[in-house]
């Protein structure tokens, strides 16, 4: 799969504080893309340069082989989904979705309305105003107003970030099939690393405007670079240095070789399993995931330890 | 609950009813009664004062005045809007211009119009100004006409104007017009499909508060206009102190009440329908 979108050296300096600092990344063409980071990481505003909404200090944006980073958002071939939708109040449901077509007339351009309608299930709701529409529902024709104009790459800005948690899921999956149906490429800018991770093919970690990591889920679960990564992505135990993930700790009542002996501190039932938080002798916090019908006492000393493969080390 | 709100608003309520109901309800009588010998007003009821109003004299002065409050409120709107962007796009200085558009609110209107009056006269600084220039022999009859009164009325009114359609597109949402941008629309086109729309209560609220102040002024015709150019303002002064005619005036201010209110509810009308 050739790349769709590249972004070279790209930064972005603002009056006050470095935004964007020499970002470099490569999207694949249909992929499902994450920017994940804490905010202020640059991940919104790294959307932002490219959707046109702010001009880069230094640095490329290459969109389907062409140059674009001079571009006004009006001459780019990407599209906004925005973290509050930004619908026109005064426009329904439909005039909404027709808005960009004006621009850009397509000989399809009633059919593909009809369609894209249909794809986020609010063909019966198309003469509504935004005000008489619930948040998923305003968050579905968002998608297709941006969809409509079947863009290189569809640009999603914490889209579930406004919805309850509840329906959060059942909107993740739904974005998901979306994104194979329609075959767009998305780049998804989030703060939930847990969305991240289900959602994306490849997720790039930004921290302080740089990029941390970019990878598959796994490989940033797996094999985080940085410290950072780590403890970002899922949990992490921090024990003389080393990490270590709760579910490869194992806890006992017998001495294994290269056992810790602990104190079960506190105990978190988690329906399919249970963690249990253990002090050390040292005073460090332990977390081990293990079994729902694994039980220990509160006070009880454990017998704590890792396969040594399952430690990670960082240089920083 | 209820009480506290009772105190909150009995104040209001009292003033309301004195300076604004009251009145109105005494202009509304008066315009049914017959007119007395010297000023005043006496009995028997009649609607003749009204039937007075088709006289095609005072129908030409009531055209010429909406004509003339029509035009100034759609110079103040054309003139007032693009400053109004202007404003709410100037980021920390927004509130210094603000000020200078409330600024002239300081000084009396009436000695606005004076000052005005000096610049446009005969012997005014822009005529000597041209003449000494050159550029002109003649001085320009620049006052006494109803150009000079349309003047008076858009700089007068203009911060009217300003001021509520600013404080619709200082409440734009940003998003929107980098939603429309984002979606193809050039710059004029996130003007006329977004900005505009979404700033019609204000704009409506513009042309309220322009057109009926406009309708009903006397004192920018008087100074300005000279005797030759006579608009309803004037028609009442001259009707109530001159003519001494009561009833008609009351008759000519409850139409011109009307309109206002008709004016108010299609204006607020087509602003619910946008939003």
């Amino acid at each position: 799969m050739e790349d769709i979108l590249e972004l070279r050296g790209l930064s972005k300096q603002f009056a006050t504080h470095r935004a964007v600092h020499e970002v470099s990344l490569a999207v694949e063409r249909g992929a499902f893309f994450s920017l994940l980071g804490p905010s202020g990481c640059g991940k919104t505003t790294t959307l932002r340069l490219i959707a046109g909404f702010e001009m880069p200090t230094s640095g490329e944006i290459w969109l389907n082989g062409t140059r674009i980073d001079a571009l006004p958002p009006f001459r780019r071939s990407v599209n906004t989904v925005f973290q509050s939708y930004a619908l026109f109040p005064h426009l329904t449901v439909l005039g909404n979705v027709e808005f960009g077509l004006r621009h850009a007339p397509a000989a399809d351009a009633e059919q593909r309305v009809r369609r894209v309608l249909e794809q986020v299930q609010m063909a019966d709701k198309r003469s509504r105003k935004p005000s008489e529409l619930s948040g998923g529902e305003r968050q579905r024709v968002a998608l297709a107003r941006a969809l409509v104009l079947a863009p290189d790459v569809l640009l999603l800005d914490e889209p579930l970030s406004a919805l309850d948690p509840q329906l959060r899921k059942q909107v993740r999956a739904e974005l998901k099939a979306l994104q194979r149906q329609t075959g767009v490429t998305f780049l998804f800018v989030t703060h939930d690393q847990e969305e991240a991770l289900a959602l994306s093919d490849r997720i790039a970690v930004m921290r302080g405007g740089e990029v941390e990591q970019a990878g598959t889920p796994q490989e940033l679960y797996q094999k985080p670079r940085t410290r950072f990564v780590a403890s970002f992505l899922g949990e992490m135990n921090w024990v003389d240095g080393i990490g270590i993930r709760p579910e490869c700790v194992r806890v006992s009542l017998d001495g294994f070789l290269n056992a810790r002996p602990g104190r079960v501190a506190h105990t978190t039932f988690l329906g399919p399993h249970r963690h249990f938080t253990i002090q050390l002798q040292g005073g460090e916090l332990v977390t081990a995931q293990t079994a729902a019908a694994v039980t220990f006492a509160i006070g009880e000393t454990v017998q704590v330890s890792w396969d040594a493969a399952d430690e990670l080390r960082f240089s920083s | 609950m209820t009480r506290l709100r009772t105190i909150f608003v009995t104040p209001a309520a009292v003033l309301m009813l004195v300076t604004i109901v009251v009145p109105a309800a005494i202009i509304c009588v008066y315009s049914v009664l017959s007119r007395g010998a010297y000023g005043g007003v006496e009995l028997p009821w009649t609607i003749e004062n009204y039937g007075r109003l088709i006289d095609p004299l005072y129908g030409g002065i009531f055209v010429r005045s909406v004509g003339l409050a029509a035009a100034a409120t759609a110079l103040c709107i054309l003139l007032g809007f693009p400053l109004a962007l202007f404003i709410a796009q100037s980021g920390a200085r927004r509130n210094l211009y603000l000020s200078l558009v409330i600024l002239p609110f300081w000084t009396s209107f009436l000695i606005r119009l004076y000052a005005w009056m000096f610049l446009l006269r005969d012997t005014g600084l822009i005529n000597t100004g041209l003449q000494s220039l050159g550029l002109i022999h003649q001085p320009l009859p620049l006052l006494y006409n109803t150009g000079a009164v349309l003047l008076g009325l858009v700089y007068g009114f203009l911060p009217f104007a300003v001021l509520p359609i600013y404080a619709t597109l200082e409440r734009l949402d940003k998003s929107l017009l980098e939603a429309a941008a984002d979606l193809g629309a050039r710059p004029l086109a996130v003007l006329t499909r977004v900005t505009l729309p979404l700033c019609a209560p204000g704009i409506g609220a513009a042309a309220i508060l322009v057109f009926v102040p406009s309708l009903g002024t006397y004192i920018t015709s008087d100074l300005l206009g000279g005797s030759k150019t006579i608009l309803i303002g004037n028609l009442v002064q001259n009707q109530f102190t001159t003519a001494r005619d009561w009833p008609f005036v009351a008759a000519i201010s409850i139409v011109l009440m009307i309109v206002a209110v008709m004016l108010m509810f299609a204006v607020r009308r087509r602003g619910e329908e946008l939003l």
